[in-house]
């Protein structure tokens, strides 16, 4: 019982002393979350800024309800924060604008600077660092190749075909979706295989078109590894051979490539009738209103922008630069396999940039819920597919119209909320 | 201070405690459940009920606990039984039965993710004895029965403990001479179990259930790692509500649905296993 | 206390065969549990390519590769030190509290009983993530936040459910008489207490601060809300454990097993301490 005493009474002075200290600026970010892509932001990216700075990851539960918490007590610890768009979305009235920062002679991305404004007059968020989603085989599977695919050049019907020619020729299905409850499944029905059928995201939702989309994914699903609703990230299927073709992310896909480089091959997302729709992901640095020391804050998001700042967090995340940069040519091995193929992507002549969704604030989550509703329903529910898209369309045109947001690319310019046909 | 005060005095700190760090903050989200753009409404509890997941999610929950709360009480009993009769080892079977104590749902869920996944741990036995020519799928997502059964054996693996442990504390209380002088008597081993040992074993049998059932419907984490989507649970759907979907007042209404249920059930136990005062020892 | 493992049992003939089923289970059941352990801590200890190999190897081939990238992880001591103080303050939060609850339900029958009871279910059935917003915002407000007491607070909200029903389950279990009998022996009311039901009560305040230690030690999610500079080991290496490649989940994952395993084994003994008072 004593000992019991003492121990308490050591562990509450202990408690005590600890705390205090916040000459650093801290970095709350929801990305590069993976330990190693963390310690290597630490040490690599941040090592250099003047001044110190706290990087600490969160989970976007956690991530979101410590900066809700720090706005609605009115003070907080958090400097910077790091996060996806649609991280910002919800927050965006209480970022400060960052129109002003000054960041030196760098020429950044303008489309993607005026996403950083979530459809106000405000700079919300700077962007920080960008990626996509991409292709990636294990080079065993290219002999089953239909023929006459150009794996640069490939559509969805040759992806189907050769994912079929694999399941039969190997005995079980090799093609890998990241369909998991961590996996970025919604992004490929909004920004890849909608805009490839149907040339639009919300706005041709029921068409036709989209039936056909949806009835071409279900036979694509027919030779996809039927674990495929476990997976978050591909680079591990891909790893230990469960998956021969998958589609991700390119953070998510880096660990394949690095690991076992000669191994495996990128390639572009696959094009449909509509042309070769593919995404963005785009990653922004804001300040919350609440910041404690506002000129440090933006000191460091100045810093982040930097072209060797940009280059060392390719290095260390795999995402790309979003200012004019020269990459050098010490990079990992899953870079240099990545970055030709985005240009060829998006260079293509079919190339559809489909944007992300911008103007549904913190509806952002209600959206991507429709996409993966129809998937959940008309591919693993067996549900009909006119219906479900009746029902889900009714759900998207209700958040659309409580948003009021305009269409985006690749949906035509509206005026008022975008229209769901 | 004795006579009538004491009781209170000695409930006083915990419930101070739990008014401020829980009462306090439950009571705000409770209101969020009944409340949206600032007035009262049960829309929320509405949106909650008529969305195409929630039946799945409520009896995929109900049915695991169903499934899984008695075959752990079952474990749980023979877990202590056997501890208690030991007479070498005790020491160390008790530790090693209490492991999966020290083991967060997180990192439950990957072990048996390494067990039961396509390349896992079980297809590499099961080939190595030449029992499949290529590794199985349990997990996918047209094999519903065999993720649940993974999701089942993961959670009597991870959570026997806290049962065993509340029933070893208990069976240490019971005195020794019932058992022997129903041994003189001639009583069979079985019958000492179900005479003696459960009656008197009641006011920890009690605990060790209602907390068991209550933590049964928070499983979250091991249903994740081993189902994927394919096995919506409330407490997910919560968390998919609060953080993806972001809307607070709709992951409130699941919290107050999951309250509710665990707070009948509690009751039932409650009033099945009450200890009578004139039972106990 | 040191006769439980000798106690004398009468063994008749009848027993041996008993035994063997005694002695069977034991295994039985040691391997179910062991097992998967055993599993993870092959998968710790191998390279990153045999992590992800098929077939899997069923021995472990001893590269700490992974493991040690977790121990040299800048700030781990710190984090650690962390978990271990927020645990150690959960444990003595939630007994202080609880014990002293779970007697007065035991020996009192007072108007609120049932409510109380009732108060302290409800805090374990409800979802703290949810509670995390409100609570976040009110340490901030009062200094709280990031501060090994604070979270200690928050986990002993999780704790003290099991401490106060276990203690409660216990002290039922121990007769009333005992306690008469010191009193009409001279004794006060609390020195019966200290003297008496305190050392019978031992197994279960040590059930109690098993599960107070484990709760908080591998809470993660309030863990990650309230602290920042203090960060616990959990919310410092282990939240993204989902996100990281497989090879450093398993090492992670060990790594936050250890010290959990440790605690419990240092604490194994209390759980036995007044094994069968009859015979005292």
């Amino acid at each position: 019982m004593n000992a019991l005493k003492t121990l308490a009474g050591a562990a509450l002075a202990l408690s005590m002393a600890i705390g205090g200290a916040q000459a650093q600026v801290l970095f709350w970010s929801t990305q590069a979350r993976p330990v190693e892509e963390t310690q290597k932001v630490r040490s690599e990216v941040l090592k250099s800024f003047d001044g110190q700075v706290d990087y600490q990851v969160a989970e976007d539960g956690p991530w979101l309800t410590r900066l809700q918490a720090e706005l609605q007590a009115g003070s907080g610890t958090i400097g910077v924060l790091g996060g996806l768009h649609g991280d910002f979305s919800t927050v965006g009235a209480n970022l400060v604008d960052l129109s002003g920062v000054d960041i030196g002679g760098v020429k950044l991305n303008e489309a993607y600077k005026k996403l950083g404004m979530l459809g106000t007059n405000e700079q919300k968020y700077l962007p920080w660092m960008q990626a996509t989603f991409l292709m990636a085989a294990n080079k065993q599977a290219l002999q089953y190749l239909p023929a006459g695919a150009d794996l640069n050049k490939i559509t969805y019907d040759q992806l189907i075909e050769w994912s079929k020619n694999i399941a039969e020729k190997t005995g079980s299905p090799k093609f890998g979706f990241p369909a998991g409850p961590k996996g970025l499944k919604h992004r490929f029905f909004e920004g890849f295989l909608y805009p490839s059928y149907t040339g639009s995201m919300v706005t041709k939702f029921r068409s036709a078109e989209a039936e056909t989309a949806w009835n071409k994914f279900k036979e694509l699903w027919q030779y996809t590894n039927p674990n495929s609703t476990n997976y978050a990230f591909m680079q591990e299927p891909l790893l230990t051979g469960e998956v021969w073709v998958a589609f991700d992310h390119v953070a998510r896909l880096a660990d394949a490539f690095n690991q076992k480089p000669d191994e495996f091959v990128a390639f572009p997302a696959p094009a449909g009738p509509a042309g070769r729709g593919y995404m963005p992901v785009i990653a922004g640095v804001a300040i919350p209103k609440t910041s404690p020391d506002m000129d440090k804050a933006k000191a460091l998001v100045a810093f982040m922008l930097k072209p060797e700042t940009q280059i060392a967090t390719l290095k260390a995340t795999n995402f790309f630069p979003v200012v004019d940069v020269n990459l050098p040519d010490d990079m990992p091995a899953s870079v240099k396999a990545f970055g030709p193929v985005i240009a060829t992507m998006t260079g293509a002549p079919d190339a559809l940039p489909a944007l992300l969704p911008t103007g549904l604030g913190d509806l952002g989550g209600k959206f991507n819920q429709v996409y993966v509703d129809s998937f959940e329903r008309i591919v693993l529910g067996g549900q009909d597919v006119r219906g479900v898209l009746e029902e889900q369309a009714t759900a998207l045109k209700a958040l659309i119209d409580q948003a009021k947001a305009p269409c985006w690319a690749p949906d035509k310019p509206s005026e008022g909320a975008c229209p769901v046909d | 201070m004795h006579g009538k005060a004491l009781p209170y005095l000695l409930l006083m700190p915990a419930t101070l405690f739990l008014c401020v760090f829980f009462l306090y903050p439950f009571a705000l989200v409770a209101f969020e459940a009944f409340t949206r753009d600032g007035g009262f409404t049960l829309d929320n509890f509405r949106t909650m009920t008529g969305n195409w997941k929630f039946p799945v999610a409520f009896w995929n929950t109900i049915l695991l606990a169903a499934i899984v709360v008695p075959i752990q009480l079952v474990m749980a009993l023979l877990m202590a039984t056997v501890v208690s009769r030991l007479e070498t080892g005790r020491g160390a079977a008790l530790y090693i039965f209490a492991i999966p104590l020290g083991i967060s749902d997180l990192a439950a869920g990957l072990i048996w993710l390494a067990i039961f996944d396509q390349s896992g741990f079980l297809n590499t036995l099961l080939s190595n004895l030449g029992l499949v020519d290529r590794p199985v799928m349990f997990l996918g997502y047209q094999s519903k029965l065999t993720i649940f059964v993974a999701v089942i054996l993961a959670e009597i693996w991870r959570a026997t403990a806290i049962m065993m442990v509340i029933l070893v504390a208990g069976m240490g209380l019971i005195p020794r001479e019932y058992h022997e002088a129903a041994e003189v008597f001639g009583a069979s081993p079985w019958k000492r179990f179900v005479k003696i040992t459960l009656p008197l074993l009641r006011p920890s049998l009690q605990t060790a259930i209602i907390l068991r059932v209550i933590l049964a419907f928070e499983v979250f984490a091991v249903v994740a790692a081993l189902g994927g989507t394919n096995l919506p649970v409330l407490m997910g759907e919560t968390y998919n509500w609060q953080f993806s979907l972001q809307d607070r007042n709709v992951a409130a209404a699941f919290a107050l649905l999951i309250l509710a249920i665990s707070v009948g059930l509690t009751l039932f136990f409650l009033r099945v296993l009450r200890v009578p005062k004139e039972a106990r020892i | 206390m040191s006769a439980v493992a000798e106690m004398p049992i009468a063994a008749p003939a009848t027993r041996k065969a008993g035994n063997w089923l005694l002695v069977a289970t034991v295994i039985l059941l040691s391997v179910w549990v062991l097992l998967p352990i055993y599993l993870l801590i092959v998968n710790a200890l191998s390279s990153p390519e045999e992590v992800t190999a098929f077939p899997k190897r069923f021995f472990p081939s001893f590269d700490f590769g992974s493991l040690s990238f977790f121990i040299n992880f800048a700030g781990v001591g710190r984090a650690l030190w962390n978990s271990v103080l927020v645990a150690t303050l959960t444990m003595i939060l939630s007994i202080g509290f609880g014990a002293p609850a779970g007697y007065a339900l035991s020996r009192f029958d007072f108007p609120g009983k049932g409510t109380f009871r009732f108060l302290v279910l409800m805090t374990r059935a409800f979802p703290l993530p949810l509670l995390a917003l409100p609570l976040a915002v009110m340490f901030i407000r009062t200094g709280l936040d990031d501060t090994a007491i604070g979270l200690a607070l928050v986990h002993t909200t999780l704790a003290l459910p099991f401490a106060v029903l276990i203690t409660f389950s216990l002290f039922s279990g121990i007769p009333v008489e005992l306690e008469e009998a010191a009193w009409t022996l001279g004794c006060t009311r609390l020195q019966a207490f200290r003297k008496v039901i305190l050392p019978l009560a031992l197994p279960g305040i040590a059930a109690s601060a098993v599960f107070a230690f484990t709760i908080s030690w591998n809470e993660v999610f309030a863990a990650a809300v309230l602290t920042i500079e203090n960060r616990t080991l959990t919310a410092f290496l282990l939240q993204s454990l989902g996100e990281s490649p497989l090879y450093l989940k398993f090492a992670g994952g060990a790594a936050l097993v250890i010290p959990a395993l440790i605690f419990i084994f240092a604490v194994r003994k209390y759980l036995f301490a007044m094994w069968g008072i009859a015979n005292r």
